[in-house]
Order: C-alpha cells, then sequence, then structure tokens
C-alpha cells in the first residue's frame, strides 16, 4: 500500500505541476503576452522551483519519513496554488504597473504565482524515493522507476493540458479539479495506518 | 525492397521538381530570423509578399505590386479600409499588426490628419517592412515594437482613446489567443473614443466562427460582419450608421479609393448585420480560449 501509494503520489504530482505550468501560460497572457519570453520567465520559475524543492523533500525525508508526510506535502502543494484562482488577475495588474518590461514582468508575475507551489511539489520525488528503496543495492534501479513515474506522469499532464483539458473547461476549473484530486490522494494517504517508515 | 527503393527516389525527384518549380517563378528577396519566426519576402513577378512559410505554403501575410505600390492587391485590407464609411474623420488611430504596412500607408492618404500608433510584436517584420515595403521612417506613423494586448493595456493606463482601432494580428497558422476573448474586447472598447470604430481582420471558418461571433456580440451587440476569404468584423462604440449614411460616407472616400485600385460600390454591399452563426455558442474568455484548438480542421 505504502509502496503503490508513493509512486501514485509521485505519478500525480510529475502530472499537476506540468498542468499547473501550461495553464500559468494562460494566466500571464493577458497581462504579458504570450511571447517566447513569456514561456521562459515561467520554465524558469518552474525548474529553479523544482530544484529547490528537491533539496528541501530530500533534507525532510531524513526525519522519520512516512507516506502520510508524503500526502500531507502533495495536499499543501495543492492548497499553495489557491492564490491563483483568488488574486491571479489583480496580482499580475499589479506587478504589470510596477514593471513595464514583460521580460522581467512575467519573471516577477511567475514567480509571484508558481514559485511556493512548485517547491512543495518538487519535494515529492526525493521524498518518495527514500520511502520505496529497500536497500543500496537496488536504490537505481527503484530511484529510475519513480522517475519514470513521476516524468511519464508530467507528459501525461501535459498533452491533456494543452489538447484537452482547455477545450473542455476553464482555467480555474480545470486547476480547481486538479487541486481535489491532489486533496483525494493525499487524504487517503494520510488515513494509511501508519507503519511509519520504511527501513 | 528495390521498387520501394525505386519509390523513394521518385518521391525526392518529384519534390526537388515541385521546389524547383516553385522557385522559378517565385524568388526570394530577403530572410530575416526573428524571436518568433522566419519572415521571408518573395516576389513573383511584379508581386512582392511577405510569408512566414517557405514558398508561402501557408498563405501570405501582405503584398504589393511594386510596379504600383500604392494598388491594394488583397481583399482583406480593402475591407478593413471600409472601416472609414463608419468614421470617416478619425483624429487618432491604433493599428495592432503591421505585415507590409499596406494599411498604415493607405490610412496616411486617406485621413492624413490622422495620428497613427502601430503596434508589431515583432521587430524583424517591423525591419522588412521598412526595407522592402517602403514604409519608410514616416514621423507621423509611430511604430512600437510590443504584444497588442500589453500595448492596449498600457494605453489605457496613460488614459489614451483612439477614434478607430484596426486588429489585424493574427495568421493563417496561429491566433493569438489573449486577443481573441471578451476581455480584450472591453478592454479595446474602453480604449475607443465614444463613437470611435473597431476593425478587425478574422478569418475563422468551422467551429471557430461561431465561437468568435458570440465573443464579440457579448461586447459589440451589433456589428458589420464583411466576408470574402477573409471576414472583417467592424464594430462601433456607439450605434452604427444606417445604410443611407454608410453610402453618403463612402461617397467621400469614391476618388481618393480608386487611387489605390479599390472600389467603394463593391465593398458596400458588403456591410451585413445579419447574425448568421450559432448563438449558443460558448464565449471566448481569458478563461477559456482555446481558438486555435477551435479552428482546427479548418477547410
Amino acid at each position: 500500500m505504502q509502496l503503490t501509494l508513493s509512486y501514485l503520489i509521485a505519478g500525480w504530482s510529475g502530472f499537476f505541476v506540468m498542468a499547473v505550468e501550461l495553464l500559468g501560460g494562460r494566466l500571464l497572457a493577458p497581462t504579458f503576452g504570450s511571447s517566447i519570453y513569456v514561456w521562459g520567465a515561467i520554465i524558469t520559475v518552474f525548474m529553479l522551483a523544482l530544484s529547490i524543492g528537491y533539496l528541501a523533500g530530500g533534507r525532510l525525508s531524513m526525519n522519520a519519513p512516512s507516506v502520510r508526510k508524503l500526502g500531507l506535502i502533495l495536499i499543501v502543494a495543492a492548497l499553495t496554488v489557491l492564490p491563483l484562482l483568488l488574486f491571479a488577475v489583480p496580482l499580475l495588474d499589479a506587478v504589470a504597473n510596477a514593471i513595464p518590461d514583460p521580460r522581467f514582468g512575467s519573471l516577477v508575475g511567475a514567480t509571484v504565482l508558481f514559485f511556493i507551489p512548485t517547491v512543495f511539489s518538487g519535494m515529492i520525488s526525493p521524498y518518495a524515493v527514500r520511502l520505496i528503496v529497500p536497500d543500496r543495492s537496488s536504490s537505481g534501479r527503484h530511484a529510475g522507476q519513480l522517475y519514470f513515474v513521476s516524468t511519464f506522469g508530467s507528459a501525461a499532464g501535459t498533452l491533456l493540458t494543452s489538447f484537452y483539458l482547455v477545450l473542455i473547461a476553464e482555467v480555474n476549473t480545470i486547476l480547481i479539479a486538479l487541486m481535489t484530486i491532489s486533496g483525494l490522494i493525499g487524504a487517503v494517504a494520510c488515513l494509511t495506518r501508519g507503519e511509519s517508515n520504511a527501513q | 525492397m528495390r521498387s520501394s527503393w525505386r519509390a523513394l527516389l521518385l518521391l525526392a525527384a518529384g519534390l526537388l521538381a515541385a521546389g524547383g518549380a516553385a522557385a522559378d517563378n517565385m524568388k526570394l528577396l530577403h530572410s530575416e530570423r526573428s524571436l518568433y519566426r522566419e519572415v521571408l519576402v518573395y516576389q513573383t513577378g511584379d508581386v512582392r509578399c511577405i510569408c512566414f512559410t517557405r514558398f508561402c505554403r501557408i498563405g501570405r501575410q501582405t503584398c504589393q505590386d511594386v510596379k504600383h505600390p500604392d494598388r491594394i492587391v488583397m481583399n482583406y485590407p480593402q475591407m478593413m479600409l471600409g472601416s472609414l464609411f463608419v468614421k470617416p474623420e478619425p483624429k487618432s488611430v491604433l493599428i495592432i499588426g503591421l505585415g507590409g504596412g499596406t494599411i498604415p500607408r493607405a490610412l496616411h492618404e486617406l485621413v492624413p490628419q490622422a495620428r497613427i500608433d502601430v503596434v508589431e510584436i515583432d521587430p524583424a517584420v517591423v525591419k522588412v517592412a521598412r526595407s522592402y515595403f517602403d514604409l519608410g521612417d514616416n514621423s507621423d506613423m509611430n511604430v512600437i515594437e510590443a504584444d497588442g494586448r500589453v500595448q492596449v493595456k498600457r494605453a489605457l493606463r496613460e488614459q489614451k482613446s483612439y477614434d478607430l482601432i484596426m486588429l489585424d494580428a493574427f495568421d493563417h497558422e496561429y491566433i493569438p489567443e489573449h486577443l481573441l476573448t471578451q476581455e480584450f474586447l472591453k478592454e479595446v472598447k474602453a480604449l475607443l473614443a465614444p463613437g470611435g470604430v473597431l476593425a478587425a481582420n478574422t478569418f475563422s471558418s468551422s467551429r471557430l466562427y461561431d465561437h468568435e461571433s458570440t465573443t464579440y456580440a457579448s461586447v459589440f451587440p451589433e456589428f458589420f460582419n464583411l466576408k470574402k476569404e477573409n471576414r472583417v468584423i467592424i464594430a462601433a462604440n456607439g450605434p452604427l450608421p444606417d445604410a443611407a449614411q454608410l453610402q453618403a460616407n463612402s461617397k467621400r472616400f469614391e476618388g481618393a479609393f480608386g487611387a489605390f485600385g479599390m472600389s467603394t460600390g463593391n465593398l458596400l454591399p458588403l456591410f451585413s448585420t445579419k447574425q448568421d452563426w450559432e448563438r449558443g455558442a460558448r464565449i471566448l474568455t481569458d478563461q477559456y480560449s482555446p481558438a486555435n484548438l477551435l479552428n482546427l480542421g479548418k477547410n
């Protein structure tokens, strides 16, 4: 159960990050356009946030790791997306007012909106590696499997969002659906009986 | 195995021949790489065009008759300039999307008193327009390099307003989706002076036609819907003129339009306010703007 949940959370988190990233492009476009530098700003912020999340998640996994805590990280990552729903437009307008250059405007705008949720999402993979690796000799194989699941989730999130989801629903509706799924998976993880850690 | 090799060779020969044939009468004058695309200038006989795809495979952006640079070769700029029948004396004009500069150049002649701001996102297009489509360095024409929507918001912040706004930022392959939403049209309307006019060049077919129509109708309850191979929407921040008024306004331009090879008589019948779209089509907003996906599968 713990193993399945760890993989599921890593895969879903990959999906979640890329879906939010693509929708982020939609949120920024009315204020900053959709030029290559706007996408560059968004991708930069996501990459930076993920990199810091990896560090933090790895560090956190040193201290009594459990799938419940992993579920909690997933829930927190979803909750920190909430400001996007509530304040994206006034926030971006304020940034555009202060910074007329759309390159740095979009960089600051993307940082304000996406940095924190993406740091939390970045914590998931290294933390999950800690939960699934049984011993040192197979650690590479298990890490590889986890990367596979997580990046496959990212690919699925990218494709489904850009080909289909934006055609079906509004940006905020999609975000709410993503947050709900994160919340459900996270809740299941939190409720599993805690064999409080792996070895 | 052998026959498939032969087929491959034949295919390659065919491609070469086709490429060669196209290159024969179509000369590449210039190509300019930009942040967004490759801007290509082709000339076939006397007609010079800007294209964004090799051999203009996906449509031509702007064309000009080199021998008669004043003649307007394509249909859609004529329809766009028809907006003067609705607003005959604009004092200030904003054009979103420069292309080869056909429209700003013509407007400068037709309404010399107007101050013209042009927004173009791609510096390479500005360069090409200046050097191959004699846009020149006209001091009455202020070319701003920026995203159309970013510039509209900026102009609103600076409390500017325009008598005529022309939206010409779509190409056959890609629609900037943030320029086809209800919020954007509201911003444009707010930027129009009372009685000001918006002319938008679109070309949507298939499902997008209905969505585009309901989106415009949600901001401009009534608009002229001019259709040839392109679609030009002419809307006003106020009531539209009636047929008699349109005709009277068009009379003032008869001579001037003639000098560009255009006929006011051919344009007038295109001014239709008939609502020939599916009224229930979902309105496009900043939250829901899959314009390119909706435009897939067009003919």
